[in-house]
């Protein structure tokens, strides 16, 4: 299934909408990629509210994801992680580390908005 | 042919059930002479038997009236086991009683102790009954003995039990009642840790929270353990657990009340608490929380 990639302003915003296939994870991240380049993004959102398991292979991509991003110029910001799949996380030792997390879309917005001013 | 054979088993069985009657008329026969005796001399009985309770210093919890009362009751549930041979009654008083002496302090070895003293008072009382008859003394034994060390044995575990089942329910209340999950501003939450942590209270500590930063949107959180008394490994990497579940969430943790022992204790085990935010006590983390959020608190007089 396909991730949808949506833009809003300078960002980008994948919104998962069920547990995603190892491939799907592959085309998100070229997805994402691409798009950051093409629309000069300054910052992505993703957004894994739906996701309700969170395997090592998913958590590996999102922090790649996250870490390629940034060699782009631009900042990257996971939200909507359920409780019950934070605390699977990092009992599994998957912590996203150098990452950086939100609660919801909004607080994610508001991450990048304040980012953005910070740097401006 | 067939049917001979069957009609010389039946018969052969009822033949042994009529030998084995015999055999066990005895006993119930001892059993019964017993009681009968143990019900004769039930009031010089019971009295010596208090006696030697308080000659003994045991259930120094209750009076000599309450004392004299209970020991009414133990001694005629007693001897009715000793006659039904069913424990259930005794059973149900047992659970009954402790229900009623635990909360007033008294301890295992007392209750097993009275048993086994109204054991010894009812032996002796045997022993000179039938001190002339020295056969008839041992299979009276033979039929006591059995029997009031299984009453001895239910009596015991019915008040362990209850014990138990007090202490169970304690710890449900304690584990309960000892995590609040609290909010102190908009968006901030505080969550102080009184007790000994334990791998169970610690997941339960951190799923609350998880909930709790989702349900109050919450971006910072002020975790203070002044009320925790010792940490070890396991303990201090929960907690690194902890901050981490909630930074997943969005959410800044910042770790205050570390004692010097306790900070003593992490540094030499290396418990790596790098990726902690900590401040030396609860106002200092809630200060720093507020800055975090882009509050600033003053004087009124200071605004003016």
């Amino acid at each position: 299934m396909e991730v949808p990639i949506l833009k809003q302003g300078q960002v980008l915003i994948a919104t998962f909408q069920a547990a995603l296939s190892d491939a799907d994870l592959e085309n998100l991240r070229r997805g994402l990629l691409q798009q950051v380049v093409r629309f000069r993004s300054r910052g992505v959102i993703v957004d894994v509210t739906a996701m309700d398991v969170m395997d090592s292979f998913a958590s590996r991509t999102l922090r790649e994801i996250a870490h390629m991003i940034r060699l782009r110029g631009a900042e990257t910001v996971i939200v909507g992680i359920q409780p019950e799949v934070a605390f699977a996380m990092v009992q599994l030792g998957m912590t996203l580390e150098g990452v950086a997390t939100a609660l919801d879309l909004e607080e994610g917005l508001a991450y990048l908005i304040e980012r953005f001013k910070n740097i401006d | 042919m067939a049917k001979r054979e069957t009609t010389t088993k039946v018969s052969g069985a009822r033949n042994n059930q009529a030998s084995e009657l015999v055999l066990s008329e005895a006993p119930s026969e001892l059993l019964r002479e017993l009681v009968a005796h143990l019900r004769q001399n039930r009031t010089q009985l019971r009295e010596e038997w208090v006696g030697r309770i308080s000659e003994a210093r045991l259930l120094t919890a209750m009076t000599k009236e309450e004392i004299f009362a209970e020991a009414t009751s133990v001694y005629d549930s007693y001897v009715e086991a000793l006659e039904t041979e069913t424990y259930e009654d005794l059973q149900n008083y047992a659970r009954n009683l402790s229900e009623r002496i635990i909360p007033r302090g008294v301890e295992t070895h007392e209750v097993v102790g009275i048993v086994l003293l109204l054991r010894d008072v009812l032996a002796r009382s045997l022993f000179a009954k039938y001190q002339t008859d020295f056969k008839k003394l041992n299979r009276i034994l033979d039929a006591y003995e059995p029997a009031a060390n299984r009453i001895a044995n239910t009596v015991a575990v019915g008040f362990v039990q209850e014990r138990e089942r007090v202490i169970r329910q304690q710890q449900e209340a304690i584990r309960e009642l000892s995590t609040p999950v609290l909010q102190v501003r908009e968006r901030l939450l505080i969550l102080p840790i009184i007790g000994v942590i334990d791998p169970q209270r610690a997941r339960q500590l951190t799923e609350q929270l998880l909930r709790g930063i989702r349900t109050n949107r919450a971006k910072v959180v002020v975790i203070d353990i002044t009320g925790v008394a010792a940490m070890d490994v396991t303990v201090a990497n929960h907690l690194v657990q902890t901050v981490e579940a909630s930074r997943l969430l969005g959410a800044t943790v910042i770790v205050t009340g570390l004692s010097p022992e306790i900070a003593q204790t992490l540094v030499t085990i290396g418990v790596d608490l790098g990726k902690m935010n900590t401040v030396g006590d609860l106002q200092g983390g809630i200060e720093q929380a507020e800055r975090l959020l882009g509050y600033k608190v003053m004087a009124v007089a200071e605004a003016r």
